[in-house]
């Protein structure tokens, strides 16, 4: 997974400050609370760059390094703001062998971003994932979890359409 | 609640309820007077897959529907899980007719309410179709898709509410932990799983009782129970839809589980990509403490038990059952050596037993019912039934329970329907990324773990993709490689670098630059990998590679030798071309062409210039006299 450090600035608010510090002391004292705090903070703040990681370092006590080598070891944890409308392409092998791999080469085409990428203006990112268990409606994709299935190359353009 | 009698009573009076769905439809009309008067009960799969296709929207029509013509209290709405047969989603079954309605949409919910619910006319052309060939209309059980099935994991769902603790005690549940907890020690749970002969149904295969055994007979102040629900094989969505079905059978077990070696805290480490398998764990957690099956001195046995969740963060690498147990402590989940093992050092270090769901889903039907009732199906080795997720290139995609012994024939043309379009059957993919592809000629081997294995495949979890004659097995091997390759963890170098030359040359194989020696080298770091990698990941990660050219040799020499992909899917060694014959000069294919690399003037045939040509199809897609073909 390749770990690139956003070059978006970081904009937290005091609101998401403080709910990350009750997560933290919620958590902290339970066996392996890490993961738990780290899904929570993305859920706060739809990423985890460095300076959320620092703060849970410093209220955990659990150093930096684990932090971050944790972060990038798991595929669901950003380090990069994603875009307003998260669009995300079945690559399981369901939707494989339907096609979504054209799917997903004409999303990059269309949206001009690579898979991990969100485009300029901020509103779509777009990510390849294994298999949402959607094998009944491959090839599948979700935007903001909403469900496309069934889709051919043709359907893109009207769908993307409907997030403008 | 804490006794069992006061479960009892619960069980008497969900049990016509449920009955009414399963075996007894009759008991509705003799169910005026009880405390559930319903005339009519309408199950909508809140299941993945119908909710992906809009089984949600029907519901909440359907219940404004009902509302609007006044029978709310006559008709009742009950959201289950998976009924099996995603392609047909979403999925409405009313009973007491067993009525089967399939992709149904939100427009025809008035007529459903209005000729069924209100007149007592079943709307025929919304029921699945091969329920409809003869006048009077098939159950569910006799059509083709589900007359083969046997439903031991599944049997509650498509059936329960499973956000409703009442109607899973309704059918039973909950007794099996009320028997071990009063009617057995736990070696006598041990023996009973031993007897079975339940393997578990994760993969590998390794008898249930013997694990269990070995974490009994380790000594330790605090020992764990953990349930595997990091379904990680893409294309297999069996124990999410045990989760979002029947979630409780879960927790039984692993309260089961926890009696039998001596834990009292139980992990569910469950996939993030389920929400909805999440969401009704935690419900189903909070239910079953409510009623005390979980929780201080259940049954007043004195027996303490408790489970919490753990999600996944998207490594496939977590399923494997040390790398599981380290991402539970909180770390990057890279699985240990073993020795030691689980049941010695497992999660913080403690006696550890782990189960796939599926295994757990099986354990209190085998308490109640007996060893023997168990051991009698299935085959030699392999005992009981296992649930697979059809996909791929198959008419009925959805989940399926079969006996052990059933054969791929069996499941890809009777059950599954066949392959759509007319298409041929080319392999079976089983086993996700550590297993391999069945071909043709071994369509008629029975199913089981140690036949799979014979011929090169293996059980796996239990995905089963179909695959026809339009897929190109070179091509399948490097999207399995390419998977392994990204969710290698890196820890041991044979997986970490053998998975990625192994990929570097099946790339440059269907680039159209391979050598014959390529397949030697292929193999030769198919078995540096499996004797040396540290976990089944890096150990199983040739076996796609190694069954494709076991069996599709042919294909890897085409591409190799001719330079060609006899499937039509390698782009590199693909030409586009342009039947002069055929073409009649309308002009739109150059017109649509990203790379104008067709030439040729009005009403005369046009021409494909290969050294421009992107292969992106764009023409053929457009061509409407189907004069543009691919060799």
């Amino acid at each position: 997974m390749p770990a690139a450090k956003t070059t978006v600035p970081f904009s937290g608010t005091k609101e998401q400050e403080e709910s990350l510090l009750k997560v933290i002391a919620d958590l902290k004292d339970e066996k392996g609370a890490l993961m738990p705090i780290l899904q929570k903070a993305q859920d706060i703040y739809g990423y985890l760059p460095i300076e959320v990681q620092t703060m849970i370092s410093n209220e955990t006590g659990i150093p930096l390094e684990k932090i971050y080598g944790v972060v990038t070891f798991y595929s669901q944890f950003s380090l990069n703001p994603k875009g307003k409308y998260q669009i995300s392409v079945c690559l399981g092998t369901a939707c494989y062998v339907k096609g979504s791999g054209e799917i997903y080469n004409a999303l990059t085409q269309k949206l001009g971003i690579e898979g991990g990428e969100c485009t300029s203006d901020g509103k779509f990112s777009l990510d390849a994932c294994r298999c949402i268990g959607a094998c009944g409606l491959a090839p599948v994709m979700t935007i903001n979890g909403e469900v496309h299935g069934r889709l051919t190359v043709d359907m893109l353009d009207d769908i993307l359409a409907q997030y403008e | 609640m804490k006794s069992l009698e006061e479960l009892q009573v619960i069980r008497e009076k969900m049990h016509d309820r449920v009955a009414i769905r399963r075996e007894n439809p009759e008991l509705l009309h003799q169910g005026e007077d009880s405390e559930f008067p319903y005339r009519l009960h309408v199950l909508v799969c809140g299941g993945t897959g119908c909710t992906s296709s809009g089984s949600q929207e029907i519901r909440e029509t359907l219940e404004k529907e009902i509302k609007a013509q006044g029978l709310e209290t006559q008709v009742c709405v009950i959201k289950t899980g998976c009924f099996g047969l995603c392609a047909l989603g979403p999925i409405m079954i009313v009973y007491p007719e067993g009525a089967f309605y399939s992709m149904i949409k939100v427009e025809d919910i008035p007529e459903i309410v209005s000729e069924h619910f209100v007149k007592g006319n079943v709307v025929r052309r919304l029921l699945y179709d091969e329920t409809t060939k003869t006048e009077k209309i098939l159950p569910m059980d006799e059509t083709n898709f589900y007359k083969k099935q046997h439903r031991i994991a599944l049997r509650n769902c498509g059936v329960i509410n499973p956000e409703n603790i009442e109607e899973y005690i309704g059918t039973g549940g909950y007794q099996a932990l009320g028997k071990a907890l009063t009617d057995m020690k736990p070696e006598d749970v041990i023996q009973t799983l031993l007897d079975s002969g339940l393997r578990g149904r994760g993969g590998a295969g390794f008898p249930t009782g013997l694990k269990w055994k070995f974490a009994a007979g380790n000594d330790a102040d605090q020992k764990y129970v953990c349930c595997n629900a990091d379904e990680g094989d893409p294309g297999a969505f069996m124990d999410r839809s045990v989760l979002e079905g029947d979630p409780h059978v879960v927790l039984e077990a692993m309260a089961i589980a926890g009696f039998a070696i001596g834990a009292t805290q139980g992990y569910i480490y469950v996939r993030a990509e389920y929400p909805i398998a999440v969401e009704r764990l935690e419900i189903a957690i909070s239910q079953a403490r409510e009623y005390g099956m979980l929780g201080k001195d259940i049954f007043g046995t004195g027996f303490d038990f408790d489970i919490d969740l753990r999600l996944g963060a998207g490594a496939f690498v977590c399923g494997e059952e040390t790398a599981l147990m380290t991402s539970i402590e909180g770390n990057r989940g890279e699985p240990r050596p073993r020795p030691p093992f689980p049941a010695v050092k497992g999660l913080f270090q403690k006696p550890t037993i782990l189960n796939n769901v599926e295994t757990y889903a099986n354990i209190p039907q085998i308490i109640v019912n007996g060893p023997e009732w168990f051991a009698a199906m299935g085959t030699e080795k392999s005992k009981g039934t296992k649930v697979f997720a059809l996909g791929g290139k198959i008419n009925n995609t959805g989940l399926v329970e079969i006996p052990m012994g059933t054969t791929l024939r069996e499941i890809v043309e009777e059950i599954g329907g066949g392959i759509p379009n007319g298409k041929k059957f080319k392999a079976a993919q089983t086993g996700g990324p550590s297993g391999g592809c069945i071909p043709a000629s071994q369509m008629d081997v029975p199913i089981d773990y140690d036949n799979l294995i014979a011929i090169g495949s293996m059980m796996g979890s239990g995905g089963l993709i179909v695959m026809d004659e339009d897929n190109c097995m070179v091509d399948i091997a490097k999207f399995f490689l390419e998977f392994t390759v990204d969710e290698s963890c890196g820890k041991c170098s044979p997986c970490r670098i053998g998975t990625r030359r192994m990929l570097e040359i099946l790339e440059k194989i269907t680039h159209g630059q391979g050598e014959m020696e390529d397949l030697e080298k292929l193999e030769e770091l198919a078995e540096h990998l499996k004797h040396n990698s540290l976990c089944a990941l890096g150990q199983t990660a040739p076996n796609p590679v190694i069954s494709t050219m076991k069996y599709f040799r042919d294909e890897y020499i085409a591409h190799i030798v001719d330079k060609k992909c006899p499937a039509g899917v390698c782009k590199a060694l693909l030409q586009y071309k342009i039947d002069a014959d055929k073409c009649k000069g309308c002009t739109l294919c150059a017109r649509n062409c990203p790379a104008d690399a067709i030439t040729g003037t009005v009403k005369e045939p046009h021409v494909i210039d290969s050294a421009k040509c992107i292969k992106c199809g764009a023409c053929m897609e457009k061509c409407r006299f189907g004069a543009i073909y691919k060799e």
